[in-house]
Order: C-alpha cells, then structure tokens, then sequence
C-alpha cells in the first residue's frame, strides 16, 4: 500500500468524520501518487482504525443506497468493538482505501457482509484487551470493556483507553478466511443480546449535509482543467454511424473534440452548457437497421406469448399437477402481464475520470464501484493498480449503476482526451436508455376441490430478459456494446417463480425467457431493477392467490393461512412460521375484518377495498395490506392505507429500517399504478416525467404502518441473523394493489400498471 | 460571452458566461453552489430549484440573463446565521432522505409553501409540492417535516410576538 490517501486518511482525524472524507480525498485527487494495489483482506488493519483521541474509523467494501447502511455498519462495529457510536465513523466504497467486498447488490449488506465486519471489529476488541492486559498487568479475564475503555473490574481506577493502547499504530494483526466474506480472527462474535447500539436508532449521518447543501455528490465532482462531455446516442436502436459533419459544431464556443468510435459519438466543450448545446446541434448521418428492434409495446405481449423462448428452464415438479387438475372441483385460469420499467433515476448517469499521473481516479456513484475498477481496467486494458473508484453518493435508482455507463464512458474519454472529463447523461437519453426491468407474461392454472382447498398450482412464467446486463462487464456497458464489442454468449437472462411457503400438494412452476429481436444497441436492455424479478412473480402469484380465494369464496388472509398451516415443513430460517407470524402482525394491525372478496359494490363515486399479499426474498419476509379508493369517474386508484409487517431477523436500526420499507413500498405504489416504458418499434418513446410517469406527492398514502416482526421460533436466541431489508418490501405491492381493486370493484386487473385509462375501461367493461 | 452580475445568498458575483445560459450550470459550476442538481433540465421534476424573488424557480430552464440583479437564495443559504432554517432542521428530526439528490427541491419548494401559507393542510401540501419528484419516493415523510416545520415556525413567530407585547 502507497503511503497516500488511506494514510493521509488514517492520520487525519479530524477530517475522518462521516461525510467529509469523500471530500477530502476530491481535493486530494491531484497529489494521489498511485498505484492502487488491492487491500489486504487479511489485515486488520485494512478494517479499522483507532486514532489516539479515541476515535475509529471502520473502513467497509460496501456503498450507501440511501438506506443507511453506513450507519447501521457503524452500529454493529461499534458494538463488537465496545465503542461509543458517537466516536465511530465510516468510510465506504472508495477502491484503494477499503477492501472489495463487492460494493451493493442483493440486499446482502447486512446479512452476509455484517458478519466479516463484526468479526474484524471482534478482533479487534481481542487484540486491544490483551494490549490492555499487559499494561495493566490483569488477566483479561479480569478486565471489563466499555465505550472503548478498558478497567481492571475490581479497581475501576486502573483503566487505559483503547486510543492509548493502538492510537495512530498498526495493529499489524493477520485474519484468516479463503475470501472476504469469510474474513475472520480468534474472537468471537457476541450474542446479540450483549448489544446497547444495535435496536438503537442513531440518526443517519449522512443526512445533515444533505440538507444543507454541504455535501459533495459524485455528480459535484470537479478538479482544475476539467472538460464536459455530452453523448450523442443513435437516434434509433442498431442504427449504425455513417459519418459526422464536424464543422457543425466547430461554432460552439468552447469546442474542444467529437469522440466517436463505432456507433458511440461524443462532444467535449470547456464548459458544461456548450457540451449540451455542441451535442444537440452536431450533425451526424446514421444508417437505420432494416428490421424492426422490438415489437411496440402496445403489441409487446402478444410477442412474448408467441415467441419461441430462447431458453426454458426443466420444470419443476411436486405430485401430480395434471391428474390434480383433471379431478378438481374448480380450475381457475389467469395470465398476467408486467412491462418493461426503467430505473429513471431522478439523476441521469455521470462520472468524473482524471487521468492525471497516468492512471485514472473515477469518481463515481457507482453501487459496485470495484466492479468499475475491474471492468474499466480491461475495457481501456490498463493495470487494475493503475485505477481507483472513488465511490460518492448519487442519485439512487437500485440496481442503474450495478451497470455503470457514464463510468466507463468517462474513463475512455478522459483517456482519449488526457484531460479530466466529466461527463453527465440527459434526461430522455437516462430515461430511454437506462437498463430494464424486464417484461413478464405469467400464465397460472389452479385447482380447487370441493372444499374449497387448493389442490393443484401450475405456474408458467415467461420474461423478455434475453442479453440481461448485470455488472460493470468491459464488453457489455452500452459504450462497449456501441463500439461494436460483443461477449462470446449473450447473458441467457432468467425468469422467476413464486416466492412463498404455501403447502401444495400438486404443483409445476416452469420458467422461460425469451429474446426480443435486438439484443444489443438497444434501448430495452435488461438490468438488475430493484428485485429484478420479483415484483413481476408475485403480482401474478399473490394476484392468482386470491382469484382463488375468492372462486372457493374464503376470506384471503385465511385461504393464505390454511395454505401456510398445512405443512410443518421448515427451512433452516423458519421461513414458515416467520411467514405465518407476518400474515397475522399484518393483519392484526390492519384490523383485517374476516370476509371473502369482493366486498358488495357500494354507491357513489369513490369505492374502497383492501388487498393482501405476501412473500419473502432470501430470509426476509413481508406481509402488505393494501387499502385502496377507486374512483369510478376518473379511473383513479389511490392507495389510502398500507400495512406492512417485515422480518427481516435482527434489526439493527428501526427508524432507519422503517423509512428504508416506507419508501420502499412506495416505489411499489409507482412501479403499480404508472411505470411502463413505451416503445414504437425502433425506439423507446418515454423520454421524460411527462412521457414516463412517477408517482408525486398527490398519490402518497394517508397512512403507512411498518410493524417489525420477529417471528424466529426462538426470537431470543443468541446467534438471530440480520437479514437484508432493501427490496423485499416492494415484491407484493402490486398484488397488495391489484387484490385491492379486486375488492373494491369485483374487478380483476392484471395488467401493470393500473393507469386512470386502463381502469376506467376495465370498470365499463363490468359495469362498475 | 458577457460579465452578469447575480446577487446570490446575500452576496454580490459577477460571472462571465453566454447569457443564455442556464442559471443552473452558473450556480453549480462558476459560483461552486451545488446544492441544486440537474435532474432533467426541462423544469419538470425540481431538482434544480432555488428561490428568486419569493418564488421557487427552475434553475435548469431560466437563461442567467434573466435574473441579473435578483437575488437568489439556493440551499446553501437557507441557514442562517450558522442556524438550520426550520425545514433543514425537520428534514432531520423525520429523517427524510433516502438517497436525498432531490431534496434541494424538496426543502426550496417547501420554503416558498410555507412563506406563502404558513399553515398549509394536507391538501395544500400535496398540491404545492406536486411537481417536484422524489424517486426514492420518501413523499410521505417529506410531508410529515413540512407539518413539523409549519409547527416550528408557528411558535416561534408566536414567541416573538409575545416577546414584543
């Protein structure tokens, strides 16, 4: 390691405090010498540091999506470590300064990346009581620790902090563990009875300088000689560059270059507003493809059920689903359809590259910032120690920047240029091209017997994911894919099936995806949004469940119990009973009045109803009550009241985690009720907030109630897990919606979203 | 290129830019005040928002040119006197943010809400906030800090008055 920024960081204490440290190496960016080798995972040194005043900082692979995560890795370091939160702070996600353990993604920060970080900061609580022992010349087992100082238990007096005992040294102590992950000392994790900081709810520390403005943002990132950079995307998907005419732009002040290199175009200007006028007025001739990219997405399902899927995964089978349909009493069918969603963040995709000393720093928001360092390393084919991500906040979209264009872009053109550049996507190039959730058609068959129990299930889901782009892959980040570079196999995409514990005695869940005909230089690009398959599966299994609880004409909450109780199956997290512990904790909070759906139509303009839908992601369960006003003049859904038990195991800080499902559940509300992207044929039409709407403050619910549950068989216990909680919350809201409506109306919807114009027909059609 | 001269946040700039340029790339990138973000540059979703005149403006979309010698309050100035204007301070208290790139918008278009209507139901709340997009969809404690803002700011003009009695 270069005696450079993680020692420029380490000894300078008062700078290390939360947010300004993003700051503080912006301004250092110019005298940061290089190389960047990669951390040793197996140092402990690499984890924490301890100054003299007392004062740690926890240095963590990972970035903050806006949940606070940060704070909540500062919560359960400090409690392992038996230091004050107060005292603690956080530096995330910048390449050179913190191991890889692989930025965000999955949910998994806490639940599979918390136990390394306590683990480290158990060791080093080990390391420092026994530094404390010598000193203090006690057995450790006759020294007391708390709020990071160390006393002899029988003579308080005698006591030395652990700023004393490590401050502004190494601990130079070796870990072990075959991967990050399993990084680990000699100590022992605590029962995490023993926790005071965990079950707390310390304020984020990000905040603060969110609201006043003082923060720096990736998006802020600047550095003396810094030039601007605007892309000129292809007009329509597959176009190929037949030439530019450079002279248009050769007028615009400030002009410094056209980039271009197979179908990628940019325009590079001093100054940021003559790069956004330079590339909306260079000239450019582009060939369009002879074939259709897509079908339009007003014919887009009628293209998925026909289309020969590109691969099928063998289904998988429990019974005897067909001799189960034959004999049932009741078959219900159903199919169901998702479109394509974008991430459109509110901010469109940037970075800032300096290719200063012959490397290159980039500052960037991306989620995965290692994954940058890797894949732009092999995309300019330059040493991985040649290239740091400075990770910084950014504009959230949960899962955009796992694939981070402006990254990449950035680089190439600060390496082209030998310049500093910064380049910054606009809104209908961030709102047409971002990645996709991808489109799922969904075809659900149930059987019912006399009694009205649920016999047989087959489940057949289809998802336009074929070329799914997950990561930051050289060959697959749109600028690579425009430069005409091509992986040897597209990414096969997947489908999904239903998350749940029911008991069911016959059933076949088969899952297909299929290829639309463009699968590169297209602007219906897959990518990992936010669960990337999971609203889409439970819209249309939770939405089936209740079709069939209404056909066998049994409340929902109970058909879903009786299906939960009829086994006593379990899995190593007791997904069951958690299950069992959410439906009711939601239900009882809701109130839930016990009856079958629909409920009679009532009169006037407004009628209301009430959904519920379930699932887990992972080990995290979620239970959603969803209380909904259709108005049948305009079409209107609004959703009045949600309810949302969540088990997502140990919960480290309840306020943060109950914004993080507020929200979460929102997003749900708008993926529901406006979010589709709409194409012609050759390119994506929604461009902007008016061609592609969001949800706005005249849709927020009247009330959201957030009961954290912990349904764990034994919820005492000393090893509880943290499970993830960021995106588990929003799998059942569509269903929660649509079950809603159903109540409300005796309408069944099963196309998302459920606009104004949709309804408005679907309740004319039954006569509502 | 010409020399305009802004009063931002209390301070007289000159700047020499186009003078149609947006205010927006003046602020963040000649006056170093990037607490407005571009979100869209078509004045659509609010990012971007600072305060002219007692009205919350679109920065993206409003040529320089235009507000040469009004003052200009962004974000950065909304403290005063090192202290937290009410609205910071309740985005605090509720802990709004989430990834908070759009709450510039948020707490500027707030402000002018709650300068023209202290006391704003509901209703007047979402109906003032309407354009301005969170996609982190944080709407619903957004509202909840406006409420305790409101709050805040209604006792302490009544502690004043009282004290002036």
């Amino acid at each position: 390691m270069s005696a450079t920024r993680r020692d420029f960081i380490k000894t300078s204490g008062a700078l290390v405090v939360g947010l300004s440290v993003a700051g503080e190496i912006l301004l250092d960016a110019q005298s940061a010498a290089g190389p960047y080798p990669d951390l040793d995972f197996k140092q402990l040194d690499s984890w924490i540091v301890i100054r003299p005043d007392n004062t740690a900082t926890f240095f963590v692979g990972k970035t903050d999506l806006g949940q606070g995560t940060g704070t909540a890795f500062r919560q359960i370091m400090a409690d392992e470590l038996d230091m004050p939160y107060d005292k603690t702070s956080c530096v995330m996600g910048v390449t050179d300064v913190t191991v890889d353990q692989g930025g965000s993604g999955g949910s998994d920060a806490l639940q599979t990346d918390g136990y390394p970080m306590r683990r480290v900061a158990a060791e080093a609580r080990r390391v420092l009581l026994e530094l404390a022992s010598a000193r203090l010349g006690v057995p450790v087992a006759q020294l007391t620790v708390s709020d990071g100082v160390v006393s002899v238990a029988a003579d308080s007096s005698k006591r030395v902090t652990y700023g004393e005992l490590i401050g502004g040294r190494k601990f130079n102590t070796t870990l072990t563990g075959s991967n990050i992950n399993a990084t680990t000392g000699q100590a022992r994790l605590k029962d995490v009875n023993q926790f005071k900081i965990v079950g707390q709810s310390p304020q984020r520390y990000d905040i603060p300088a969110k609201v006043d403005g003082s923060l720096k943002w990736a998006v802020d990132a600047k550095v003396p000689g810094m030039l601007h950079a605007r892309n000129v995307k292809p007009p329509v998907a597959g176009a190929k560059l037949v030439s530019i005419d450079e002279s248009s732009v050769k007028g615009v002040p400030g002009f410094v270059k056209v980039v271009s290199k197979g179908n990628y175009v940019a325009v590079v200007c001093e100054r940021e507003e003559q790069a956004i006028q330079a590339a909306r007025q260079l000239k450019v001739n582009w060939d369009k493809p002879a074939t259709a990219a897509f079908p339009s997405s007003e014919n887009l399902y009628g293209f998925m059920r026909t289309a020969k899927p590109s691969s099928s995964t063998p289904p998988s089978v429990v019974g005897n689903p067909d001799a189960a349909m034959m004999t049932a009493a009741k078959v219900v069918e159903a199919e169901y359809e998702i479109p394509f969603q974008g991430h459109t963040s509110i901010g469109p995709a940037h970075a800032m590259a300096d290719p200063s000393n012959n490397q290159l720093t980039i500052y960037s928001n991306d989620m995965k910032s290692y994954g940058m360092r890797e894949g732009v390393a092999q995309f300019l084919q330059m040493p991985k120690d040649r290239i740091r991500v400075v990770w910084m906040e950014g504009p959230q979209a949960y899962g955009r920047t796992a694939a981070d264009d402006a990254g990449f872009e950035a680089a190439y053109l600060a390496k082209e240029l030998g310049k500093p550049v910064r380049v910054q996507w606009m809104r209908n190039e961030e709102t047409a091209w971002d990645t996709k959730g991808p489109a799922f058609l969904v075809k659900v068959r149930g059987g019912l017997d006399a009694q009205g129990n649920l016999v047989a299930f087959d489940y057949d889901a289809r998802s336009a994911d074929f070329g799914h782009l997950g990561y930051n892959e050289p060959d697959t980040v749109l600028i690579a894919q425009l430069m005409g570079i091509r992986p040897s196999t597209p990414n096969r995409g997947s489908s999904a099936v239903p998350n749940e514990m029911y008991a069911i005695p016959n059933r076949r869940m088969t899952t297909h995806v299929v290829s639309l005909p463009a699968v590169w230089e297209t602007p219906l690009r897959t990518g990992n949004l936010r669960d990337p398959n999971g609203p889409q599966s439970t819209f249309a299994s939770e939405s089936f469940i209740d079709e069939l609880a209404a056909a066998a004409n049994v409340d929902a909450v109970d058909f879903r119990m009786r299906l939960l109780t009829a086994s006593k199956d379990e899995d190593s997290g007791f997904k069951r009973a958690r299950s069992i512990a959410c439906l009711k904790a939601a239900a009882d909070a809701f109130k839930w009045d016990t009856r079958p759906s629909p409920r009679r139509v009532g009169s006037g303009d407004t009628l209301t109803g009430r959904g519920i839908a379930y699932t887990y992601r992972s080990q995290t369960i979620v239970a959603e009550i969803a209380e909904v006003e259709v108005n049948r003049r305009t079409g209107r859904v609004w959703v009045k009241r949600i309810v949302c038990a969540h088990d997502c195991g140990l919960v480290i800080n309840p306020e943060a985690l109950r914004r993080t499902v507020e929200a979460g559940l929102l997003n749900g509300v708008s993926r529901t009720l406006h979010e589709e992207v709409r194409f012609d044929t050759e390119k994506v039409t929604s461009v902007d907030w008016v061609s592609s709407p969001t949800m706005t403050h005249l849709d927020t619910p009247e009330s959201i109630e957030v009961v954290l549950v912990n349904g764990d068989p034994n919820p005492k216990r000393a090893d509880l897990p943290h499970y993830g909680a960021g995106e588990t919350m929003l799998k059942p809201t569509m269903a929660a919606i649509a079950n809603a409506i159903f109540d409300a109306t005796g309408v069944r919807v099963r196309r998302v979203p459920f606009r104004n114009d949709r309804m408005l027909a679907a309740l004319k059609t039954a006569k509502v | 290129m010409a020399s305009i001269s802004l009063r931002v946040n209390g301070t007289s700039r000159t700047v020499d830019v186009d003078p149609a340029t947006p205010l927006l790339y003046v602020l963040r990138n000649d006056l170093d005040l990037q607490g407005p973000r571009f979100g869209c540059g078509l004045g659509q979703c609010g990012a971007c928002t600072v305060i002219i005149k007692g009205e919350a403006v679109r920065s993206c979309i409003r040529p320089v040119s235009t507000v040469a010698g009004a003052e200009i309050t962004t974000l950065e100035g909304l403290a005063q006197n090192g202290r937290l204007h009410p609205l910071q301070q309740a985005w605090i208290d509720e802990q709004v943010p989430a990834c908070g790139f759009c709450q510039n918008g948020q707490i500027m278009t707030a402000k002018v809400l709650l300068d023209k209507n202290p006391t704003p139901t509901d209703a007047q709340i979402r109906q003032g906030m309407a354009n301005t997009l969170c996609r982190c969809m944080t709407y619903y404690r957004i509202q909840s800090a406006i409420k305790r803002a409101s709050k805040t700011i209604a006792s302490a003009s009544r502690a004043e008055t009282e004290v002036n009695a």
